[in-house]
C-alpha cells in the first residue's frame, strides 16, 4: 500500500482534522502523537472530543522520558548528540547569516534596463551559495545521527525495543496516524527514538504545524520578523522523510512578511525545487506517495515573489 | 512644514469662516505631514499654549491666532517616529485652564490624569500592545507578604501564565510600579501576547508597589532586602518557580529602575536580568545636585554605583526617550556598565518619561532577557 499523508494547518481555533479524516474514508481509532506538546502530552481532550473519542495517544513524549529515566547511560549520549548538533547549528548560522545577506543584497539591487545579464547569473548564485549552506548542515547533522544510530543502536536497548513493540502493538487497532505541532525539535527526535517513521509509514497519517514539519525530508525554521535577530530561516535537520517536494510553513501569515516580494522570492528560490506552502487555518495538501494535491485555499510562494492563491504541484 | 493656516496669514486673504469650518471638517488634528505637525485650536480665548515635556524644547509654545478669526494654531518640526504627549493651556480672561486638545481623540493616561498624544510619521501602536483574541489569558492574583524588613505586611499581585503547570520551573521578573505597569502600560496584555507569540517564555511576574516610593525605591537597602529574602523566597515557596539566577529578573522605570539596580548591586549575582527603563541615573561629578532629598539620595547611589559598579547582574536592557532629561544621565551609564563584562543593550526611542514609552520597549526588552521558544515552536 501506497503512503497516504495528509498536511492541514493549525488545529487550535478552527480544527478541520475530522473532516480530512473522514474524507480519508477511516472510521476506526486514530493513533495521536501529541509529543510536541512536551508534558501536556496528556491534554488531548479537545482532540480526543473533534475525533469523537477515537483517540489512541501513543504517549511518545511520556515514553521518552520512561526511556531516559530507565537508561542513563542512552540519555547522556542523546544529551551529547544534541550538544553537538548545536555546535553545528551555532557555525551554520555564523556563515548562513552573510550568505543570505549578500543574496538579499542582490535581490533588492535595481536592476537598469538591459543589464539582466549582468546581475541575475549574481543573484543565481548568491542563492545557489545559500542551498550549497543548506545541503553542507543537512549532511553534517546526518552524519551526526548515523553515528550515532550506528554506535548506540538504540532500537537494541531494552527500554527502547519494549517501547517500539508497545507502540507497535498499538498502531495494530488503528486506522491512521495523527501527528499534532508543538516543539518540533522534541518531535523529531523523540519520534525518532521509538522508530516512529517505520512503524508509521503503514497507515495514513494526518498532520499539522510541527507535526507536519517534521515528516519532510528537510526541517526548515523560519520567522521573518522576530523580536531579536535578523529573521532567517534555517534548516534544523533532515525530516523523518515521509514525504518529499514540500516544505510546509504553520502560521504563514503570522510568520513571513508575505507582502514583501524579495523574501518571498528568496524562500521559494533557496529551496526549489521543495514547494513552500503556508500553512494557515484551513490549508490543506494530500500526497499520495507520488504527487501532491493542494486544496481551496491552499496557497504557494514563487519564484517571482508571488502568493500564489492558485496552482498544481 | 505644513502651511495649512499661512494662507490665510497672507495680506488681503480672505478669511471666511466657512472656509475654515471646511478646513476643520476635512483635516484631523494636530495634523501631521511629514516631519512637521500643525496643532489647532478654535474657540474664544486670550492666549492658547502648548505645554508638554520634550526636554530641550521650551516646556510652553504659544499658538498663534489667525488674525480677525478665532482660530489658533502652532506648527512643530516632529521627527519621525515620536511620541508627543501634551496639554492644551487655554486663557480666558486671566483664568488658566489645562485641557486635553479637543480636537484630537487619541489620549494616554498616567498617574497624574490624562494628556493627549501625537504619534509622528512612522509611529505605530505595535500591534503586540493590543488585546488579541487569539492570545491565552494570563491570570492576575492578589497576596499579602508579612515583611520583617519593612515590619508591616505589604500586598501586591502576580501575574500567572496562562496554562501554568506545576511540573514546570518558570522564570521570576519582579517588576516595580507593578501596578502601574498594568493599567498604563497595559502589562498583562503585553505578556499574554509575548506569550502566545512564543517570543518570552510562560513567566510568573511579581507586581510590587511601594507606599512610599521616593524613600524605598532610592537605595533603600530594606527594600533590596525584602525583595531578595522575603519575596523571592515567599513567591518560590508558592509557585513553581526557577530558583537559577538567569531565570530572575528585575523590571523598573525612573525611580523604579533606580530600585531594579541598587537592588541588584546590593545582592550581585541574585537576579542575572535587569530591565531598566528611562532610569533616574542622577549624578554629580563635582557638587550636589539640588534635586531634593530623595534625588539627593539617589544621586549619592550612583556616584558610588560609578566608583564601583561591580558586577550585579549578567544581562541589562536599559531604554530611555530622547525627549528625557534623563537621556543625558543614561547615556552617560552605558559605557561604565558594559565595562563591568554584564551584556548590556541599549535602545532609544523618540518618547518622553511616560508609561507607553516604557510599554513600547517591553517587547525588545523582555524578549531579549528571556527568549521566547519562538524558532522551535509551531503549534
Amino acid at each position: 500500500m501506497s503512503i497516504r499523508v495528509v498536511l492541514l494547518g493549525p488545529q487550535r481555533l478552527a480544527p478541520t482534522l475530522v473532516d480530512a479524516v473522514d474524507s480519508l474514508g477511516i472510521d476506526g481509532p486514530i493513533a495521536s502523537i501529541t509529543a510536541g506538546w512536551e508534558e501536556r502530552e496528556g491534554e488531548d481532550r479537545e482532540l480526543e472530543e473533534h475525533l469523537r473519542g477515537r483517540v489512541v495517544n501513543l504517549r511518545v513524549y511520556g515514553r521518552a522520558e520512561e526511556i531516559y529515566e530507565a537508561d542513563p547511560e542512552l540519555r547522556r549520549a542523546l544529551l551529547q548528540r544534541h550538544e553537538t548538533i548545536r555546535k553545528l547549528r551555532d557555525l551554520y548560522r555564523l556563515r548562513l547569516a552573510h550568505a543570505l545577506d549578500a543574496a538579499r543584497q542582490l535581490l533588492r539591487r535595481d536592476c537598469p534596463e538591459g543589464e539582466e545579464s549582468i546581475l541575475e547569473p549574481e543573484r543565481a548564485a548568491a542563492i545557489e551559495a545559500v542551498r550549497d549552506l543548506d545541503a553542507h548542515h543537512r549532511e553534517r547533522v546526518r552524519e551526526v545521527h548515523a553515528a550515532f544510530e550506528a554506535g548506540w543502536r538504540p532500537e537494541e536497548r531494552d527500554d527502547v525495543a519494549r517501547h517500539r513493540e508497545e507502540i507497535a502493538q498499538a498502531l495494530k487497532d488503528t486506522a491512521a496516524l495523527g501527528v499534532a505541532g508543538g516543539h518540533v525539535n522534541i518531535l523529531l527526535n523523540r519520534m525518532r527514538l521509538l522508530g516512529l517513521p517505520g512503524l508509521a509509514a503503514k497507515r495514513p497519517i494526518v498532520a499539522w504545524s510541527a507535526g507536519a514539519m517534521v515528516l519532510g525530508e528537510q526541517v526548515v525554521l523560519f520567522h521573518d520578523s522576530p523580536p531579536q535577530g535578523a529573521g532567517n530561516a534555517e534548516v534544523l535537520e533532515p525530516g523523518l522523510g515521509l514525504f518529499r517536494g514540500v516544505i510546509p510553513l504553520p502560521h504563514a501569515r503570522r510568520r513571513l512578511r508575505l507582502d514583501d516580494a524579495m523574501r518571498v522570492e528568496l524562500f521559494a528560490r533557496r529551496f526549489s525545487p521543495d514547494l513552500c506552502v503556508p500553512m494557515d487555518e484551513g490549508a490543506r495538501l494530500d500526497w499520495n506517495g507520488k504527487k501532491w494535491t493542494a486544496h481551496d485555499g491552499t496557497r504557494l510562494l514563487t519564484e517571482d515573489g508571488a502568493v500564489a492563491e492558485e496552482w498544481a504541484a | 512644514m505644513t502651511t495649512l493656516f499661512r494662507r490665510y496669514e497672507r495680506p488681503g486673504a480672505a478669511r471666511d469662516p466657512r472656509a475654515l469650518d471646511a478646513v476643520f471638517e476635512s483635516k484631523t488634528f494636530p495634523l501631521v505631514d511629514g516631519t512637521s505637525v500643525t496643532f489647532a485650536f478654535r474657540g474664544p480665548a486670550d492666549e492658547v499654549r502648548l505645554r508638554h515635556w520634550i526636554h530641550g524644547l521650551a516646556s510652553s509654545k504659544p499658538f498663534r491666532r489667525l488674525h480677525g478669526t478665532d482660530v489658533w494654531y502652532l506648527e512643530l518640526e516632529l521627527p519621525e517616529r515620536s511620541r508627543l504627549e501634551y496639554k492644551l493651556e487655554v486663557v480666558r480672561g486671566g483664568q488658566r485652564q489645562l485641557v486635553q486638545d479637543p480636537l484630537n481623540p487619541n489620549m494616554t493616561h498616567d498617574p497624574f490624569g490624562v494628556n493627549s498624544v501625537v504619534h509622528g510619521t512612522g509611529y505605530e501602536v505595535p500591534d503586540w500592545t493590543k488585546v488579541d483574541p487569539e492570545a491565552r489569558e494570563g491570570e492576575i492574583v492578589e497576596r499579602e507578604i508579612r515583611s520583617d524588613a519593612f515590619g508591616e505586611t505589604r500586598s501586591f499581585q502576580v501575574y500567572l501564565p496562562a496554562r501554568m503547570r506545576e511540573t514546570r520551573l518558570y522564570p521570576l521578573l519582579v517588576a516595580h510600579d507593578g501596578a502601574d505597569y498594568l493599567r498604563f502600560s497595559g502589562l498583562k496584555t503585553v505578556l499574554d501576547n509575548l506569550i502566545h507569540r512564543l517570543e518570552i517564555p510562560p513567566l510568573i511576574v511579581a507586581l510590587t508597589e511601594s507606599p512610599d516610593r521616593l524613600r524605598e525605591y532610592g537605595n533603600d537597602p530594606r527594600h533590596a532586602d525584602f525583595l531578595v529574602e522575603e519575596l523571592v523566597p515567599d513567591l518560590e515557596a508558592a509557585y513553581p518557580i526557577s530558583t537559577e539566577p538567569a531565570d530572575r529578573g528585575l523590571l523598573g522605570a525612573s525611580l523604579g529602575a533606580v530600585a531594579a539596580l541598587s537592588t541588584a548591586w546590593r545582592h550581585p549575582g541574585f537576579f542575572h536580568n535587569l530591565l531598566l527603563q528611562s532610569g533616574s541615573f542622577a549624578f554629580t561629578d563635582i557638587g550636589e545636585l539640588d534635586g531634593g532629598p530623595a534625588m539627593d539620595r539617589v544621586a549619592e547611589f550612583v556616584n558610588e554605583f560609578r566608583e564601583d559598579p561591580g558586577r550585579p547582574a549578567e544581562r541589562l536592557f536599559v531604554s530611555c526617550g530622547t525627549y528625557e532629561a534623563l537621556i543625558y544621565y543614561n547615556r552617560s551609564m552605558i559605557p561604565l556598565l558594559q565595562s563591568t563584562g554584564m551584556a548590556v543593550r541599549y535602545v532609544e526611542a523618540r518618547d518622553g518619561h511616560n508609561w507607553e514609552n516604557w510599554r513600547d520597549r517591553l517587547r525588545e526588552g523582555l524578549s531579549w532577557l528571556f527568549p521566547g521558544p519562538l524558532w522551535m515552536v509551531y503549534e
